[in-house]
């Protein structure tokens, strides 16, 4: 099982209200993965600060000593804002880097997300919980991405909850198990990529943001991973200004798409869609097995 | 004279229970909004028409009457159809009409991947094309597609017919083409009168079991016998 929403907003006619819409269509596939949920939101952000989500599933860190040890690795200065369990880090400084700092050295805390426009939030148990505690309905933006999980193949836990993103602005939701996943995270790893937990999405998290890094476009990325990845997938794929969805050849996982003129929407269920602004004139479609879509802002 | 019943007011449990209850009469379904396992499950001589796209296993079960959704179908739809009719005007998503005993199954748009998977008997008349693994292990009935069929067509089939009046894009294991005999052009002719869709029945191809996967029971000994493996029946 599994759910994933996501939504892309190529005008800005309903930007004010990417997070309400995106509580909604969560809210319609909570049947489908109870155990947790999560979500990550583009588009708010400006270019030249790097936002670092990081998330204390146990203890929490003092976050002020951690902003501040961060400013010395950095050389920057470093603003926190905490939310529960969550905290974004602002820098100028370079995010790559805390990013690898605050894994290697704050073993209480994953690193959720870095880059200049992406926020994730995530957290075990009731979907509708994810959205409502971390405020999702006030977020605006241009796209967001989400996922409900129903554990099947790595433990329950707010770290093994999807979006999963390992690159700068960029993340991945995934239903479906993939099956080369330990052989190609150790490929991964000797590429310089690293990996916060067992789970086999997070793997193919960190193949596209490889790939990204290496000079290759989301839908190059995407069209090799048909031939990397080895398993069952549907996927929905956020960047800083695309989106994409990916589906195996087999195509067991389902997956619907809907398409106006002001919003693209995809999701394991038409229900999740049934109810967005305009969505009586939208073209609705599957997408084909082992066939790449992408869009972008910047076209 | 139909009776409105609007999912936004009500819920799905009570429109399915109005439905097992009523013996005759007609049915028009407000706000499905994706909702799964519309109408499943009718036993009795009604119309059903709902008013919008449907989500899983819609007319899931279907015995009796007519379900007509104005709108596409999830996954499932009249899945394990006994008999009766069951319209989408639409696209129906994968396995449709799956493991369909009987009755009418009719898409209007296309069906997505494995449509008529493990049928068993049931018609099923796509107006459009249908996606990969159509009729996947098929048993028996009738899969007539005006549309092209999607990758590995009829895999492992056993006994059903397929006819494809467009492109096939592969055939799966054990599937082959057959000769149009008098009886499937007459056959075709059937059900696409049956489903309210125009075409000519020659321009049809007939595809089957080369029956090289399985065994045969030995009530079929005459056939293997008179025509030998792979008999062109």
């Amino acid at each position: 099982m599994c759910g994933i929403v996501g939504l892309f907003l190529k005008t800005p006619t309903h930007r004010g209200e990417l997070g309400r819409l995106t509580a909604d269509m969560i809210h319609e596939v909570r049947d489908r993965g109870r155990d947790s949920a999560g979500v990550a939101t583009f588009g708010s952000g400006n270019d030249a600060t790097t936002r670092i989500t990081v998330l204390a599933d146990g203890p929490r860190p003092d976050w002020d000593e951690t902003a501040t040890a961060l400013e010395e690795v950095l050389s920057a200065e470093v603003l926190v804002r905490p939310l529960h369990d969550h905290a974004v880090f602002e820098t100028t400084g370079d995010g790559r880097a805390a990013r690898r700092w605050l894994i290697d050295n704050m073993v209480d805390i994953e690193v959720l997300s870095y880059g200049s426009q992406i926020e994730l939030y995530k957290s075990v148990g009731d979907p509708d919980l994810l959205a409502t505690r971390y405020g999702l309905a006030a977020r605006t933006g241009t796209h967001a991405v989400a996922h409900t999980r129903m554990a099947t193949e790595s433990a329950v836990t707010a770290n093994g909850s999807h979006p999963f993103s390992t690159g700068s602005d960029t993340c991945l939701v995934h239903n479906g198990s993939l099956s080369n996943h330990n052989q190609l995270r150790l490929r991964l790893e000797q590429q310089g990529e690293s990996f916060q937990t067992l789970n086999d999405s997070e793997v193919a998290a960190g193949y596209v943001s490889w790939r990204l890094g290496s000079g290759d476009s989301l839908a190059q990325a995407l069209q090799r991973a048909l031939t990397d990845l080895d398993g069952f997938y549907t996927l929905a794929i956020g960047t800083v200004d695309g989106f994409a969805i990916l589906r195996d050849p087999i195509s067991c996982k389902p997956a619907v798409v809907a398409e106006t003129d002001d919003w693209v929407a995809m999701s394991s269920e038409y229900r999740a869609i049934a109810r967005l602004p305009g969505v009586v004139d939208a073209e609705v479609w599957e997408p084909e097995p082992a066939r790449v879509y992408t869009w972008s802002l910047a076209a | 004279m139909s009776t409105a019943i609007d999912l936004a007011e009500v819920s799905l449990r009570q429109l399915n229970q109005v439905l097992h209850d009523a013996d005759s009469g007609g049915f028009d379904v407000l706000n499905p909004r994706g909702a799964h396992a519309v109408a499943c499950g009718i036993t009795t001589d009604l119309t059903v028409e709902v008013a919008g796209s449907v989500g899983y296993y819609c007319a899931g079960m279907h015995q009796a009457g007519t379900v007509v959704v104005n709108g596409n179908s999830g996954p499932g739809l009249a899945e394990n159809i006994m008999s009766g009719t069951v319209r989408t005007t639409g696209n129906a998503s994968m396995s449709a009409a799956a493991t369909g005993c009987g009755g009418l199954v009719v898409i209007d748009g296309d069906a997505g991947a494995r449509c008529g998977i493990s049928m068993k008997g049931v018609d099923i008349v796509v107006g459009g094309s249908i996606g990969h693994m159509g009729a996947f292990m098929a048993q028996a009935g009738n899969l007539v597609v005006l549309g092209d069929a999607g990758a590995d067509l009829g895999d492992s089939i056993y006994e059903a017919i397929l006819y494809v009046r467009g492109e096939v894009e592969s055939l799966g294991s054990d599937c082959v083409e057959k000769e149009m005999r008098p009886e499937n052009l007459a056959a075709v002719g059937h059900l696409l009168e049956a489903a309210d869709m125009t075409a000519s029945p020659a321009d049809f191809r007939r595809y089957g079991s080369e029956r090289r996967l399985y065994s045969f029971h030995v009530d079929d000994i005459d056939t293997e016998l008179a025509e030998g493996p792979g008999g062109t029946r």
